[in-house]
Order: structure tokens, then sequence, then C-alpha cells
């Protein structure tokens, strides 16, 4: 292997403001009616039990609503998927409120609240949702989550020839934390990707990093309002899976010091 | 799996600075838990602290990195030798063909805490000088480490509660393995925070006396904090490899481990397939052995089924005792003591136990033993029911 990662796309999930699910993002996507905002449907995955969706944060019910729309649309089980899950933040209501109790004299730490704060709380819920024991993997690479979490996935795809479920997903951290990582809207994308080739109607993509400047990262960026949403930096490659075969070839997203990762779109 | 070469080690934990003063701490049951004298010190817990992290700010060219987590970094990779070893890997590979991943999982969270005791009392605004990148956010530690060592190649901070820098290994030896880097910086850095240690008490699981894992009368963590680090390769000098690592997910509850370990055996056996041995070829198993009643009670299960429930088990340890739980650090530290009694030739024992759990068949080490050693497990179990075994062995 030489550093040329092989995979194939086979279903795909999707929830933000203006943009409930995979099927009702093409026509926005294609560019066929223009993007239109609207506050985000709340998720309530139903894939979650009852008890567990009480007591999950926002940024859990978002991570597992569109990993829940991709497992379905690839029509893979759950149980035996490995899954990876990129967010630039742990969810900032959850911290907020950790903090804020820990300023008063009296510092009580909800329970529910700490075990919630850890960066991989959706990839748990997850694991208890599907009852899946496979690995799973919960990274940030702050406004690069989206690539780091792609680079790892694509990496268990060909290093171990398996499915894996990517979640990228971060919301809005809340006042005062808000001014100072100003994430406005929530945004959550899921891919299922499987060893190449795929099914001849999966697309399949060749993932390469570029070194610094020889290759720009896509301007087909997410609507102004998404934009400052580190998972929303998946959104040229979901116009190219909405686009299929003649959407863009090259979808390229910016990566650390002026590099940039490439998916090249084989078939 | 291919086995990858540890050509560099570096450390900064409670027992000391560096390899030499962790070895010495094992051999002689000298344990750097102190009662708890952290911020208010509000907490009837005893901790695992690193001295001097107040009086040494990060390099005046990354002084907007600046935190106690990434201070923390900054006194484990000045360690050992480290910092040089990789100059040198650079030299050989390229600086992009040399990958960083770090596991934290808090990162520089204290200083956001700090923060919101300072809030502007008009307004509620956090202090100005507060920038989460370069601190609270989990890709700080990994990016700070990235820019002291000069690398470029992929980077990423792997957060999964306690299993954090066990995970590293394992996504670090994907990336060699499909040819994105030619070698990979991995390290575990995880600090003292309010966070961890109000959050652990509320769920009455630290310890009001230092730590005794697998003890009768044991009865919660002392959290600790530490800097680890190890420079992976596919060849080169080094004595000790990495051989396999194993990787599951609980499915079971968001903070206690599944009662029969289900997942804990499942990463085990894992790990001990891809390093294609048995588990008879375990020489030592250091246990993640936290002291809380469930971990410990549903890892010696896990470890008993691992090798028949009626079968003598490897010798198992945790080295807790000396260093606390250092949270995302502790999957990096232990894969140093393992590889250090690798290279010794020494069974820790279990510090501060003095009665092994009666209910308890594995084989429970309490006192250091000497003798040659080529495989060595190590265990890292996190929140979310992240489960990550490793296997080292002696490279020969």
């Amino acid at each position: 292997m030489n550093g040329v990662l092989r995979f194939c796309v086979c279903g795909v999930g999707v929830r933000a403001p203006g943009v409930t699910n995979w099927p009702g993002a093409q026509s926005v996507l294609r560019a066929e009616t223009g993007y239109r905002f609207e506050p985000m449907v709340k998720p309530n995955p139903d894939m979650l039990p009852a008890a567990e969706r009480r007591r999950s944060s926002e940024s859990v019910r978002l991570a597992i609503e569109v990993a829940q729309q991709a497992v379905s649309a690839a029509g893979v089980d759950p149980a035996r998927l490995a899954s990876v899950f990129a967010a630039s933040d742990s969810d900032g209501r959850i911290i907020h409120d950790i903090c804020e109790a820990l300023a008063q004299q009296e510092r009580h730490v909800s329970p529910t609240a700490f075990h919630n704060s850890v960066h991989n709380a959706p990839a748990g819920y997850w694991s208890i949702a599907t009852g899946c024991h496979a690995a799973s993997t919960s990274l940030s690479a702050y406004d690069l989550s989206f690539a780091a979490g792609l680079i790892e996935a694509a990496t268990q795809v060909v290093a171990d020839e398996r499915d894996v479920l990517l979640v990228a997903c971060d919301l809005p951290l809340p006042p005062p934390l808000h001014a100072l990582r100003p994430i406005d809207q929530p945004f959550a994308a899921a891919f299922v990707l499987v060893p190449a080739p795929g099914r001849p109607d999966m697309p399949a993509w060749e993932l390469t990093i570029a070194p610094p400047h020889a290759s720009q990262a896509d301007t087909s960026d997410a609507p102004e309002c998404l934009r400052n949403n580190p998972a929303a930096r998946s959104w040229p490659l979901l116009v190219s899976l909405a686009r299929g075969p003649a959407g863009a070839a090259l979808v390229r997203f910016a990566y650390f010091d002026n590099q940039t990762l490439v998916l090249k779109r084989t078939s | 799996m291919q086995p990858l070469i540890l050509s560099a080690l570096a450390t900064a934990n409670p027992v000391g600075l560096g390899l030499p003063a962790l070895a010495e701490a094992l051999v002689n049951g000298r344990s750097g838990l102190r009662y708890n004298d952290f911020e208010r010190a509000d907490l009837d817990t005893w901790i695992g602290r690193v001295d001097g992290l107040e009086d040494e700010p990060v390099a005046t060219a990354l002084a907007e990195f600046d935190c106690r987590n990434n201070r923390l970094a900054q006194l484990g990779l000045h360690q050992d030798g480290f910092v040089s070893a990789v100059a040198d890997a650079r030299r050989r590979y390229g600086e992009h063909r040399v990958a960083v991943l770090i596991g934290t999982s808090t990162s520089g969270i204290f200083e956001t805490e700090l923060g919101y005791q300072a809030r502007d009392p008009v307004d509620g605004s956090l202090p100005p000088t507060l920038r989460l990148r370069f601190s609270h956010n989990i890709l700080s530690v990994a990016e700070f480490v990235r820019r002291t060592l000069g690398l470029r190649g992929p980077t990423v901070a792997v957060s999964t509660a306690c299993s954090s820098s066990a995970k590293v290994f394992a996504s670090a030896e994907r990336y060699i393995r499909s040819g994105l880097c030619d070698a990979a910086v991995v390290g575990g850095v995880d600090s003292l925070c309010l966070t961890t240690l109000h959050g652990f008490s509320s769920l009455q699981l630290t310890s009001s006396q230092p730590c005794r894992p697998f003890d009768a009368a044991r009865s919660g963590i002392s959290i600790g904090e530490a800097a680890g680090f190890a420079l992976l390769e596919k060849s080169g000098a080094g004595d000790v490899m990495l051989m396999g690592y194993g990787e599951s997910s609980d499915a079971y509850h968001m903070s206690s481990p599944h009662p029969e370990g289900e997942g804990a055996l499942l990463a085990m056996r894992e790990a001990l397939q891809r390093a294609q041995l048995a588990p008879v070829d375990l020489d030592y198993i250091n246990l993640h052995g936290t002291a809380t009643p469930a971990n410990d009670r549903t890892e010696e299960r896990a470890v008993l089924r691992l090798f028949g429930d009626h079968a003598q088990t490897a010798p198992c340890s945790s080295t807790k005792g000396w260093t606390g739980h250092t949270l995302g650090a502790a999957g990096m530290i232990e894969a140093i003591v393992c590889a250090l009694c690798l290279r010794l030739g020494l069974i820790p024992g279990t510090l501060n136990t003095v009665t092994v759990d009666p209910e308890f068949r594995a084989r429970i080490v309490l006192t250091p033993e000497q003798r040659p050693l080529r495989h060595a497990l190590s265990n890292s179990f996190g929140f979310g029911g992240s489960n990550c075994s490793l296997v080292f062995g002696r490279a020969s």
C-alpha cells in the first residue's frame, strides 16, 4: 500500500438547518433548488432506546440521527460496523454546564453530565443503541476534523478490509464559549465506507494527501450560514455524491500546513 | 501483523521525569501519589501530580499554546532524548512522512475552568486571554507536539476517554501499513483539572486513600496526570516492538463496564490474534486496574475468560498505584511500563494493595518479580465502553 486509500461510499446521512435527510438534500446539493435556511428539525433517532435518548445530549442525538440514516441507506448491519466519530469540540452545552458548576463555591458536577462530557459520548451511545462491539474511534482535528475522520476511516477500510461508519458532527457552543469558538449552526453528516471495488452502483474513491500548495481546497462550500461548522466541510463530498457520475471527479479538502486531502472519483 | 519498533520513548509522570525515574520507582515500589493539593484542594482524595508545571511555560515560539496540558506535553517531550530521536527520523523520512497521533481526554480544559471563575461580572464573557483553539480544544495538544517536533505528517487527536492513548497505537499502525506515513509519533497527555476530579467524585469513583487495585478493600481511583510518547517505525534500533492491538466497544453503559468483561475480552483476543500469539505466550499483563470495585471485578473476569475459566493466568498487575489513573495518558504510560518491564525482565507488583480480593482467581502479583519476559499485554478501558489492548514483545 502506497498511501493511496481506495474505498466506496454506500450510504449517506445528513442533518442541518434546512436539510433533514439525504434524499431531501438532493435538490439543494445538485443546485436544482436554492438552499433555504430553516431551523434544524430536532433529531430524535428511534434507534436510541428511550432511556438513553433522555440521558443523552443534543450532539449525541444529532450524531446518531445521521448514523442511523447512513446505515439504513447502506443496508449494512450496524451491530458489526466499526465506526469513526469526528468532531472539533465535545458537547458545548455539557462543557458549559460543568464549567459553570465548577465556578461555584459548592462544586456539584452532575454525574450524567460528566459521562456525557467525554468526546466519545456519541460513539458510546451509538454502540449501546446498536449492540455493536466493534472498534470505534472518536477524534478531533479542530477545523480539519472531517478530513482527519476521513483519513482514519479510510485507513481502517484499507488496512483491515472492513466496512466503517464515519460520522462528522459539530454543534454551536453556547455563550460565553461561542464568542471564542464561533460555530453558528449545527451540522452532521455520516457515510458508510466499504472496501473497493464495491458494487457497481457504488461510487469509488481514491484518497491521497497532496503536498503544500500542490492543490487547492474546493470552493463548492456549504451555504454561508453553515460554513463555520467544521462538520460542514464535508459539503463538497455530499455535492459530488448527490450529482453522481456527473459530479466533480475531484473533491479536495484543506489539511494541515496548506496540504490538501484529495478524493479522486474512479467510478 | 508486521511488528513496529518503538525506537524512542519519553515520559513525564507523577513518579518523576524520564524513563530511569519510572524504572527505579517500579523496582523500588516508590509511589508518585500524594494527598490532593491541586487548586483549591477541596476533595478528600489522592492524586498523581507532576511538579513544576506552574513555573514552566511552553516555548516562546509556541506561546499561544500555553496551558497546563501543553506544558506537561513539553516536559514529556524533552525527556529521554526523544526530540533528537524524532529529529533523526524526520531527516531520514522527511517531515511529511512522520505522523503525529496524540490521545487525550480533556486536553486543556483546565484553562477554561479557570476562565469560568473569572467571567466578566457585567456581560458574563470569558477572559479575552482564553484561546480555546490552543488550549481546550482536543487537537491543541497534538498540534503543539507536531509544532514542537517540526513534523508535518498526518496529525490527529484521539479522544476516547481512558483508552485514548492506547488507541493511537492502532491508528498509527494503520497509517503506516496503508502507506500514509513511514513513522509515527504517538503519545498520551492528560493533566489534572476540576472536571475529572469532581466528575469522578460525583460518580463516587475517587478514593480517599491511595488507590489499591484488586484489593478486597479497594475504594476507587486516584487521578493522575502524565505525558508519554513513543516513536514507531517499521524497522530500526529498539529493543521493544508493538506486536498487536485490539479495539472493541462494550455496548453496555456509558460509565460502567460490561459485567462479564465482554468488550475487554474482545479487545485482548483481537490483540493476541494480530500478534499471532496465544494467551499462554503472555509473560505479563499490565491491567487497566483502576481500583474501582466494578472495573477490577469485570477486568479480572475478562482475563479469566481469556485464559479459560479454570486455567492459571499470566502474572497480572496494575501500576496505577505508582502514577494514579492518568486517564487519556494511561494507555501510553502503561505501554512505556510494559516496554521497561520487557527491557528489565521485571514484573511489577501492585502498589498499595495488601489483600487481593478473595473472589479473584487471576494471578495478581503484589510484589515485583525478576525474570526474562518475551511478551506483555496492556489493557486500557474508557467511558463509553471504549476498550483497547496492546501486545508488546522484545525485539530480537
